[in-house]
C-alpha cells in the first residue's frame, strides 16, 4: 500500500509537468486548430534560458535562495512568452488561411529549427543544470517519502493551473479566448481582436512550458538541445486524451499520462515504458476519439 | 509526363533496363556516386509509397519511418542472424545468396504490410490530426519495442549486416514503386482513392468502399516502405532503433511535401534533390540541419503547393480512360 501511494505520488509530480506543457497544446489547438510541434521545443527553451540566467546570476559559490529561484522563474516564462509570441508572428501569422496541413509542417519546421539551432549555437553535449535551491531535502510526508523540488513542482504546477483557470474563465481577455476558440469569424465580428487574442494564447502557452521546463530541469538536472522532443510528444498525447481543446482535460490528461507511466515503470513492462503512452493513446481514440473530457462532434452530412 | 501515364509499362521496362545497365557498369562509375544514387534510389520509393497514403488517400501519416523500421529488421534478421544460427544458409553461393536476400526482402516487405494493416485499421474512425498523431504513435511503439528486444540488438541495433544491395536493386525498386503507385491511382479501382480524399461522404455515396481504399493504401505504402528499410539496411550494414524514429517519419513527409501532395513526378524530384542536396550540405556539419528546417519553413510560407504544384496531378486524373464494364 505504502509503495502504491509512494508511486502514485511520483506519478502526479511527473505528470504535473506533463500538464503544464499540455495545456499550451491544448489552449493553441482550441483555438487554431493545428498541433503546434514547437511546443516541445519551448520547453528546452525555457530550461536553457534558466540555465544561463541562473549562471549569471548565480555564480560559483553564491547562495542560492528562493527569490532567486522565483525570479529566474519569471523571467524565463517571460522570455518563453516573447519567443512564442514571436513564432506566431513571424511563421504562423502568414499561413493563417492555408490548409492546416501546411501549419502542421512548418510547426514541424519551426520544432527542427529550434532543436538544430540549439545543437549549433548551444551545443549539442548535456549540461548540468544549476541547483538554483541548493541540493533536494527529503521530506516524509505519512507514507510517502519526496523532496522539496518535488513538492515545488506540484506547488507551482496547481498554482499556475489556477492562475490560468482564473485568466480564462474570470477576466474579459479569457472570454475573448473561448470566444474565439468557439467560432473564430463569430467572435471578429463580435468586435473582439482575433490576432491580439491568439498572440495572447501564444504566450500564455509558452511561458507555461518554460515553467514546465525549468521544473523539469531542477529535478532531472541534465539539459539537451533534444530533451524537449520525447515530454512534448507525450504532453501531446496528454492533450488527446483529456480531450484536445479542453483546459481541465489537458490537466487531468497529463496527471493520468504521468501515474500510469509511472507504474508502467515499475512493473514488468518497464522496458516499454515509452510505448505506453502511445499505446493508451491508440486504444482511447479507438474507443473515444473526442478524448476523456471532449465531445463527440457529430458529423453533419 | 503524360507519356509515362499512357505507357506505363514501357516505361517501367524502360526504368527496369536502366537500372541494369547501371548495375552493369557500376564497376566503372565512382563508388560515391553509386551510393548516392542508391541511397537517392530507396528514397524516392519510400516518398512515393507515403505519397500514396498522404497524397492520393489524404490519410496523413507520420509513422512511415516505423513500417521502414519493420522492412529492414525482419530482412536483416533473415540474412544476418538466421544464417548465425543455421549453418545452412551461412554457406550460401553468392547467387544463392542474392536469392535469398530477395525472399528475406519481400518477407520484410509483408511485415510490413501487415504493419500497415494493423495501423490502417484506426484509419477509419480517426482522420486528419489525429490520425496523425495515432500513426506517429505506432511509429513510436515500434521503435520502443525494437529498442527493448535484446535478440535483435536492443538500443545498438544489428551491425554487421551483409551488403548484399546492388544498384540494381535500387533502381528498380524506386521505379516498380513509381509503376505500382502510379499506375494504381489511374485504374478505376485506384480512382476510390483519390474519391476518398477528395470527398470521403461523396465517395460513399456513390458505392465507394472508403474503408478498403484507405486500408489498401496504407497496405501497399507499407509493403513499399518494407522492401524500402531491407535495401537500406544491406546498403548501410548497420541499422539502429533511433534510426526509425520521428525524424525519420518526419523526413518522408517532407519530401512528399516538398514534392507535392498527390504528384509522383513532383516527390520523384524532391526526393533526389534533397538526397543529394543534404549530400552536399554535408561540410556544414551542424549547420546543414539548421539549413533543412529553415528551408521547410521557408518553402510552407512560399509555395506549400510543392515544387510541381498540381501539375502532373490533375492532369493524370483527366488523362484516365475509363475501361468499359
Amino acid at each position: 500500500m505504502d509503495s502504491f501511494l509512494q508511486q502514485l505520488y511520483n506519478g502526479l509530480s511527473l505528470g504535473a509537468i506533463y500538464a503544464l506543457i499540455a495545456l499550451g497544446y491544448t489552449m493553441v489547438y482550441g483555438i487554431l486548430r493545428f498541433i503546434n510541434f514547437a511546443h516541445g521545443e519551448i520547453f528546452m527553451v525555457g530550461a536553457y534560458v534558466a540555465y544561463f540566467l541562473a549562471g549569471w546570476f548565480l555564480p560559483d559559490g553564491a547562495a542560492s535562495s528562493w527569490l532567486m529561484f522565483l525570479l529566474i522563474l519569471m523571467l524565463s516564462m517571460a522570455i518563453c512568452a516573447l519567443l512564442g509570441i514571436g513564432i506566431e508572428w513571424t511563421v504562423y501569422r502568414p499561413l493563417r488561411n492555408r490548409p492546416r496541413l501546411t501549419v502542421l509542417i512548418t510547426a514541424i519546421g519551426v520544432s527542427l529549427f529550434l532543436q538544430y539551432g540549439g545543437q549549433t549555437f548551444i551545443g549539442a553535449d548535456p549540461k548540468a543544470f544549476p541547483k538554483i535551491l541548493g541540493d533536494p531535502v527529503q521530506v516524509n510526508m505519512g507514507p510517502v517519502t519526496t523532496n522539496n523540488l518535488e513538492l515545488l513542482v506540484l506547488v507551482i504546477t496547481l498554482i499556475l493551473m489556477f492562475a490560468l483557470r482564473f485568466f480564462v474563465m474570470k477576466t474579459k481577455l479569457g472570454k475573448a479566448m473561448r470566444a474565439v476558440s468557439h467560432n473564430i469569424q463569430a467572435s471578429s465580428l463580435m468586435g473582439i481582436n482575433n490576432d491580439q487574442v491568439i498572440a495572447v494564447t501564444f504566450a500564455v502557452g509558452s511561458a507555461l512550458a518554460a515553467a514546465g521546463g525549468v521544473l523539469y530541469a531542477m529535478n532531472y538536472p541534465t539539459i539537451d538541445p533534444l530533451m524537449g522532443l520525447l515530454p512534448g510528444l507525450k504532453a501531446f498525447v496528454a492533450a488527446v486524451l483529456g480531450g484536445i481543446g479542453n483546459i481541465p482535460g489537458a490537466a487531468l490528461g497529463g496527471l493520468i499520462l504521468g501515474v500510469v507511466e509511472t507504474f508502467a515503470a515499475g512493473s514488468v513492462v518497464s522496458d516499454y515504458k515509452d510505448a505506453i503512452a502511445f499505446g493508451l493513446l491508440v486504444l482511447l481514440l479507438l474507443f473515444r476519439p473526442g478524448g476523456l473530457l471532449g465531445k463527440a462532434t457529430v458529423e453533419k452530412v | 509526363m503524360a507519356w509515362f501515364s499512357r505507357h506505363s509499362r514501357l516505361a517501367l521496362g524502360m526504368g527496369l533496363l536502366v537500372a541494369g545497365l547501371l548495375q552493369m557498369f557500376s564497376g566503372y562509375l565512382d563508388p560515391y556516386y553509386m551510393r548516392i544514387l542508391q541511397i537517392s534510389a530507396i528514397n524516392v520509393a519510400l516518398a512515393v509509397s507515403l505519397n500514396l497514403v498522404n497524397g492520393y488517400t489524404g490519410q496523413f501519416s507520420l509513422g512511415h519511418a516505423g513500417f521502414m523500421a519493420v522492412g529492414s529488421y525482419t530482412a536483416a534478421g533473415l540474412t544476418k542472424l538466421l544464417p548465425e544460427a543455421v549453418p545452412f544458409f551461412a554457406e550460401l553461393q553468392p547467387a544463392s545468396q542474392q536469392i535469398w536476400f530477395l525472399i528475406a526482402t519481400l518477407l520484410g516487405g509483408c511485415a510490413a504490410a501487415v504493419c500497415g494493416f494493423v495501423v490502417g485499421i484506426p484509419s477509419l474512425r480517426l482522420r486528419g490530426d489525429y490520425l496523425a498523431i495515432v500513426t506517429l504513435g505506432f511509429g513510436e511503439i515500434i521503435r520502443v519495442i525494437l529498442q527493448s528486444n535484446d535478440t535483435l540488438g536492443g538500443a545498438r541495433g544489428l551491425n554487421g549486416i551483409p551488403r548484399l544491395t546492388t544498384p540494381f536493386a535500387c533502381v528498380a525498386l524506386a521505379v516498380i514503386s513509381i509503376y505500382i503507385c502510379g499506375t494504381l491511382v489511374q485504374s478505376t479501382y485506384g480512382l476510390g482513392f483519390l474519391a476518398t480524399r477528395d470527398d470521403e461522404i461523396a465517395a460513399e455515396s456513390v458505392g465507394v468502399n472508403t474503408t478498403r481504399c484507405k486500408v489498401n493504401a496504407f497496405v501497399v505504402g507499407a509493403f513499399l516502405a518494407g522492401l524500402a528499410g531491407s535495401l537500406n539496411a544491406h546498403l548501410l550494414t548497420t541499422i539502429n532503433p533511433s534510426h526509425f524514429g520521428f525524424l525519420k517519419s518526419v523526413e518522408i513527409v517532407v519530401l512528399v511535401i516538398l514534392g507535392g501532395m498527390g504528384s509522383t513526378y513532383g516527390v520523384v524530384i524532391a526526393a533526389v534533390v534533397m538526397t543529394v542536396g543534404l549530400e552536399q550540405l554535408r561540410a556544414l556539419n551542424d549547420w546543414r540541419m539548421v539549413i533543412y528546417s529553415l528551408m521547410i519553413i521557408l518553402f510552407m510560407l512560399v509555395r506549400p503547393q510543392g515544387v510541381m504544384g498540381t501539375l502532373g496531378v490533375d492532369k493524370a486524373r483527366a488523362k484516365t480512360k475509363r475501361k468499359p464494364v
